[in-house]
């Protein structure tokens, strides 16, 4: 690391080093974030899971989505359709969407986190997860 | 690009490091590893939590889990069922014991939700040993904001405005000092951080060079900026080693970032730091001692004036203010005067930092605005009082203060209502303490520390408060007489009046104040030969009550003076010729058949 | 010490030179004692006369000035600590959660006051403010490790781990 010379060097480091906090930033409001949750078992990784997270961690950064946080999460339950990711908008219920990849993954950022409108491919909530 | 998806928070404070936190760290890397998860979870050690009495202390985000009393061996279960399966461990979250409910998530303990964190905002949320992660929480923009927008002039401006007082125990306003350090003319001057703290269970400046050393690096650079120095010197006890190692590091790390040196931002500002170690003297909190003993003196106080601002560190002006107070000065520059004025009360801005300790359910360090009660500070914050006792005081200010009863809880806490009440806010060492603790003998372990810690160089301290330390020490063996009692108010007041610096004038606040306050005490010790909370051991007996010992010999193997006698199942007698009065057999007894009078 | 007049004094020879060292590479002697002390103490344990001497001398100032620094500090001891430094933490927390009936039972238990070391040389005893570790109170040190919460009927299996 080389020295810094001047106030806007500075405020450039900042930004740039931002995403290292970002998470525990996000955290400490996490009442107020729209949580991003991705099924990230065994099956869930075989069907994809970890391209769906990272996608949706690049895209949240790139796009400065400072209201919404990706983690990671054990199996849902729904093997049949993993690759599987839960958005929980604050004071809704949460929604499972399966079968998601790179591009869907994308598609539900857009329209669903980003606009609120509702797509296909909801998978219904039939039972309680492990933390209710 | 950072890729991790989850942070492990780990405290690396001392009293977590104490109880084995850094083998954790170790033990949920390893197995991160093991599960192939090293490249989306990252594990690091932070700096203080504050919730010490449930340490070591493990949060999990972005979820915000707060996992207290984690041993090394529970990293296992944490990796597989936490961070692998997303199932959160519920026998390491913390249980709310008014409803005996896990709380998953740090803002809905009672411990955190009164409290607001300025100077600690850092601490138990970054790497202090990261630059990075500081400046990525506006580290160091204060300081640009100051060298390239503000005159120095208009930086002293703002601190005059913001209100913010000396947070080591006098409360003197901070842009004042600053001010008078300006104005004073000098070929050289120097910015003092002092970090001698040596209130006997006080340990929040510890916290804060240990949890975010680079907001006091900041911070001397900008009061340097302002009163126009190119130097600045910390000076710390020897006896903190973790917080003088991650200071190391962090000046290191500022110089080669160019945040400390030549130039600082082509500003054309000069200015670097060096590390003075103290050795352990008390009254080098004071000051002028402090100054004396940087330039390789003992650590005697002179008369002011001269103040340092005008003759300080080598006969040059000299600013010096505490930790906690430089804590608060980038953020009060970058959120602004205004803002910092809105938190505290008419005369007391801002935010203080206690370390609670004591007869206390929740003992650790805490921020509260100024003008919170104590009520809410012991009740709520505090969780009240150990083993359901009742409260019975709480000594503020450490040796220099006094004793806050029942009758003050409703008092909001600053600067002058706690002077007001005869106790003072000190460095903000807050010590509970319960039905059990004995007043005279409270008062006679603070003096026994100011005999021991006082210089020498004046009488009124040097005798006086060896004197006062021994009319205690017959008050608490029944020998005192009423006469003595006076004695001790007026040989208290003379010293207050005479002594030379500030450690000798309030050395009797601890005598006074509970004089005031639990004269029934003293006077029970004196008329009766009795110690009402039952903790002088000189006036005490133990007894074993025939009805009740069932002959279990519990307190027979626990007398380590083989005072007890008696065979199994039968009853068992203390032969007080032989007992010490330890009360070992008291505490191990578990029919209560053990009694003291 | 009598237990090896030889030895100590070729240790000590070494440690003279390290700390001759130390002195020649400061830039600034004037207001060095203090620092000059805290690395004596770390090459030699304690700073017994002669070594206060030896500063005095290769700093050119009177021996009564060393002596009236290392007396005033309570960091700097003037007698060895024993193999198992042992200090009990005296500050307040620790007082009132009953830190002084475990220091009394620290000082029966080895015969000897605070300040003291062993016969043997095997323990030391020292009551020390605050080491910051509030929530484990009452906290004693035996060398770097850390017991917390103890109570005086655990004083003797503590010393047990040493002997």
């Amino acid at each position: 690391m080389g020295k810094i010379k001047s106030l806007d060097e500075l405020r450039q480091l900042r930004e740039q080093y931002k995403s290292k906090v970002d998470i525990r930033e996000k955290g400490d409001q996490i009442e107020k974030m729209i949580q991003v949750r991705v099924a990230m078992a065994t099956c869930g990784i075989a069907s994809g899971a970890r391209d769906v997270m990272n996608t949706l961690v690049d895209e949240v950064t790139n796009r400065r989505l400072d209201n919404v946080v990706i983690s990671q999460t054990g199996c849902m339950g729904y093997c049949y359709a993993e690759p599987t990711i839960e958005v929980t908008i604050p004071g809704k219920d949460p929604v499972v969407f399966g079968e998601v990849n790179k591009e869907r993954a994308v598609e539900i950022l857009e329209k669903y986190i980003i606009n609120g409108e509702l797509l296909d491919g909801i998978i219904p909530v039939t039972h309680k997860t492990v933390d209710d | 690009m950072s890729r991790y998806k989850m942070h492990v928070l780990v405290c690396g404070g001392t009293g977590c490091v104490s109880s084995n936190s850094l083998q954790i760290v170790d033990n949920l890397k390893n197995h991160i590893k093991e599960n192939g998860l090293e490249n989306d979870i990252q594990v690091l050690k932070t700096g203080c939590f504050g919730f010490c009495e449930k340490g070591p202390i493990v949060k999990i985000l972005p979820d915000n889990t707060f996992y207290v009393q984690v041993k090394p061996e529970d990293a296992e279960i944490i990796v597989k069922e936490h961070l692998v399966k997303g199932r959160k461990v519920d026998k390491l979250l913390y249980k709310e014991p008014s409803t005996e409910k896990s709380i998953d998530d740090s803002k809905h303990m009672e411990f955190y939700k009164k409290q607001m964190r300025v100077a600690l905002r850092n601490c138990g949320f970054i790497d202090p040993d990261n630059i990075e992660e500081y400046i990525a929480r506006d580290g160091y923009q204060a300081l640009g904001k100051a060298l390239v927008e503000m005159t120095p002039e208009l930086v002293i401006e703002e601190m005059k405005k913001s209100g913010l007082r000396g947070r080591g125990g006098g409360g003197f306003p901070t842009g004042l000092k600053w001010e008078f350090a300006r104005k004073n003319k000098g070929d050289q001057k120097y910015v003092v951080c002092n970090a001698d703290e040596g209130d006997p269970g006080a340990f929040m400046d510890r916290s804060i060079l240990e949890g975010d050393p680079h907001s006091i690096v900041e911070a001397m650079a900008i009061c340097g900026y302002a009163i126009g120095a190119d130097k600045g010197l910390v000076y710390i006890r020897a006896e903190y080693p973790l917080a003088v190692k991650r200071l190391e590091k962090a000046i290191k790390d500022a110089r080669e970032y160019g945040l400390l040196g030549k130039n600082i931002l082509d500003s054309g500002f000069d200015f670097d730091i060096e590390i003075k170690y103290g050795a352990g003297a008390f009254v080098c909190g004071e000051e002028t001692a402090l100054i004396h003993s940087m330039e390789g003196e003992r650590g005697e106080p002179t008369t002011k004036p001269p103040f340092p601002a005008e003759s300080g560190y080598w006969g040059k002006p000299t600013n010096v203010n505490n930790v906690e107070t430089f804590a608060n000065v980038p953020v009060i520059l970058l959120k602004g005067a205004d803002w910092f004025q809105t938190i505290g009360t008419e005369k007391s801005k801002g935010t203080k930092v206690f370390a609670l300790a004591g007869k206390i359910n929740n003992v650790g360090l805490i921020e509260v605005p100024m003008g919170t009660t104590l009520r809410e500070v012991i009740f709520d914050i505090g969780g009240g009082i150990k083993d359901g006792k009742r409260f019975k005081a709480v000594q503020t200010g450490g040796p220099s203060g006094g004793c806050l009863t029942e009758e003050d809880l409703d008092t909001p806490i600053d600067f002058d209502n706690l002077l007001a009440k005869g106790s003072m806010m000190g460095s903000g060492g807050m010590i509970v303490m319960d039905e059990d603790d004995c007043m005279p003998s409270v008062a006679k372990f603070y003096l026994e520390f100011t005999e021991d810690e006082s210089c020498g160089k004046c009488t009124p301290c040097r005798i006086g408060t060896k004197r006062l330390s021994e009319l205690l020490d017959k008050v608490t063996k029944g020998q005192a007489t009423m006469e003595d009692l006076e004695m001790l108010k007026v040989l208290s007041e003379t010293i207050r009046d005479t002594a030379l610096c500030g450690l000798g004038q309030t050395a009797p606040n601890p005598v006074l104040s509970t004089i005031e306050t639990f004269w029934d005490e003293y006077v029970a010790h004196v008329k009766e030969n009795r110690c009402p909370a039952g903790q002088c051991t000189d006036l005490l007996k133990y007894f074993i009550l025939e009805e009740k010992c069932i002959g279990c010999t519990a307190c027979s193997r626990v007398c380590p003076v083989e005072a007890i006698s008696g065979k199994v199942k039968s009853v068992h007698v203390i032969d007080q010729d032989k007992c010490i009065k330890c009360g070992a057999c008291y505490d191990k007894c578990k029919f209560s058949a053990i009694i003291k009078k | 010490m009598s237990n090896c007049e030889t030895c100590t004094n070729k240790l000590s020879e070494r440690g003279f030179r390290e700390l001759e060292q130390f002195i020649n590479d400061l830039d600034e002697k004037t207001g060095a004692v203090i620092s000059v002390l805290h690395k004596a103490q770390e090459i030699f344990g304690y700073l017994p006369r002669e070594v206060q001497q030896f500063v005095a001398n290769k700093l050119e100032i009177p021996v009564s000035k060393v002596y009236g620094i290392v007396s005033f500090y309570s960091f700097f001891t003037m007698i060895p600590k024993g193999e198992h430094p042992i200090s009990v933490c005296m500050g307040t927390a620790c007082y009132v959660r009953g830190a002084e009936k475990v220091l009394d039972e620290f000082k029966r238990a080895l015969n000897i006051e605070v300040g003291e070391t062993t016969a043997d040389g095997k323990f030391s005893l020292d009551a020390l403010r605050c080491v910051g570790a509030c929530g484990l109170a009452p906290v004693v040190l035996v060398g770097e490790k850390v017991y917390g919460r103890v109570t005086p009927d655990q004083v003797k299996s503590i010393l047990k781990e040493y002997e």
